[in-house]
């Protein structure tokens, strides 16, 4: 069997992946990237739509190639109707881009094989290489033929599936009410703003919720997600979009150019996104906003940590769970509190019925809050409906 | 124990994620269960598309 040695193997060329094999590459580490598909970057899972804040602090540079709208703010609506539009004055750098995740997937795989990554294309990973205990590599298969990758450092960054951490050992599970499952249509001919991107919530998407990310002129990415606990079995994400779709005039002449499936964690976080000789990034870190849904953004953040740390430790050899702690700190210090408030308030959402998440918005409609964040919409809420924020209160 | 409605699925590799056994592999635009899975349907009742169902 043919053995390929380097420093460090990372598993998933998505946004978390590169971002580490860049960031490694930089430290002078020798990576090998893994991308078990034909194409990096494709299929989509993905709504596509992000922030611009968090693109400096991760030294991502906007590209017109990967950015495929610019949003001027963002409607939330209830399911009974009330609407409120937020507009790029008040929202600030919350509102963004819509991207082309092909293209910007793509690119960041570029900068890294820029820095010095390897790129395997069309490789997937199907085991962990264990001696005496200690993780030394992986298996893999790459265009067919079983191969061995040893290396002194494994990152997992395998996206939802998160599969190698599980096959390390690092309990990556969900709870049924952390898993939100979701469909989204690439929907032409349709009557949407070209430069808002639209939120439903409440009962047309039960534990989640409905978005509308315009891609240009009459044509958006139109999705759901309907939390785990609160589906069925009868193909309730697909069922309950069709239905809003069918309900809403704008949408009377549209039609599909694409279907995806795919699943987000909504879930505060692990207890542990390291071990011994391996690191998780990422969705495969269950780093994910849970009222959002987004990870790009934390994706970009934790693989850059990643690599930095890791850069620092191929200097001792040492990668060792101890070792790789100040990754640990890294991302908690940066994001731990935002996630756990952010799935508290998740999790209060799915209790609620229509009409208090019409009373809601009306609420923040009349406030006058000066620059929306989720954090701003529920100290708003917190004032009028202290009971929505039960038991997560001093984080707001 | 579980069956893949090949026709309906999406290949998004949610429940692959979502299997409490890891007992799914997404293999390209082929769904397969190991024997470690104990049926628990976790995976049919999330599908998106209902593409999955207990045999």
């Amino acid at each position: 069997m043919r053995t390929i040695t380097c420093d460090a193997v990372i598993v998933g060329a998505g946004p978390a992946g590169s971002m580490a094999a860049k960031f490694c590459a930089q430290g002078g580490m020798d990576v090998i990237l893994l991308e078990k598909k034909a194409e990096i970057g494709a299929p989509l899972r993905c709504a596509e739509g992000v922030s611009k804040s968090w693109l400096d602090e991760v030294g991502i540079k906007p590209e017109a190639s990967w950015v495929r709208a610019d949003m001027k703010g963002a409607i939330i609506k209830s399911t009974k109707g009330t609407s409120y539009q937020l507009d790029e004055s008040k929202a600030g750098n919350e509102v963004g881009y819509v991207l082309e995740r092909h293209l910007f997937d793509k690119a960041l795989a570029r900068d890294a094989a820029n820095a010095g990554a390897k790129i395997m294309m069309r490789t997937a990973c199907t085991g962990i290489i264990r001696e005496g205990g200690k993780i030394v590599g992986i298996k893999a298969k790459s265009m067919g033929e079983e191969i061995e990758i040893r290396a002194k450092v494994v990152v997992a960054a395998d996206g939802y599936e998160s599969q190698v951490a599980r096959w390390a050992g690092i309990d990556t599970n969900l709870k049924l009410s952390d898993i939100d499952s979701c469909i989204q249509y690439r929907m032409c001919n349709i009557d949407v703003a070209p430069d808002y991107c639209e939120f439903v919530i409440g009962s047309a998407a039960p534990g989640g919720y409905i978005w509308v990310f315009p891609k240009g002129e009459k044509i958006a990415n139109v999705g759901i997600g309907v939390a785990g606990q609160l589906c069925t079995g009868k193909a309730d994400a697909k069922m309950y979009l069709d239905k809003w779709i069918a309900e809403d005039p704008r949408f009377k002449n549209g039609q599909i150019l694409e279907i995806m499936g795919g699943f987000v964690s909504t879930c505060p976080g692990l207890d542990s996104a390291v071990d011994d000789n391996i690191v998780l990034v990422g969705d495969a870190a269950r780093i994910i906003d849970p009222i959002t849904g987004g990870g790009i953004c934390h994706a970009c953040r934790t693989g850059m940590y990643a690599g930095k740390v890791l850069s620092e430790c191929n200097k001792t050899g040492d990668f060792s769970k101890k070792a790789l702690q100040p990754y640990e700190k890294l991302w908690r210090d940066r994001m731990e509190d935002k996630l756990f408030r952010n799935w508290m308030a998740k999790e209060k959402l799915a209790t609620l019925d229509d009409e208090t998440i019409d009373e809601l918005i009306k609420l923040i409609k009349t406030s006058d809050i000066k620059n929306v964040t989720v954090y701003n919409l529920l100290k708003a809420i917190k004032e009028k409906f202290p009971q929505v924020v039960e038991g997560f209160e001093d984080l707001i | 124990m579980i069956s893949v409605d090949v026709d309906k699925c999406l290949h998004c590799g949610g429940c692959v994620g979502s299997c409490p056994q890891n007992a799914i592999y997404l293999n390209d635009f082929v769904l397969e269960f190991n024997k470690d899975c104990n049926g628990c349907g976790r995976c049919v009742k999330l599908c998106p598309v209902g593409a999955l169902s207990k045999e």
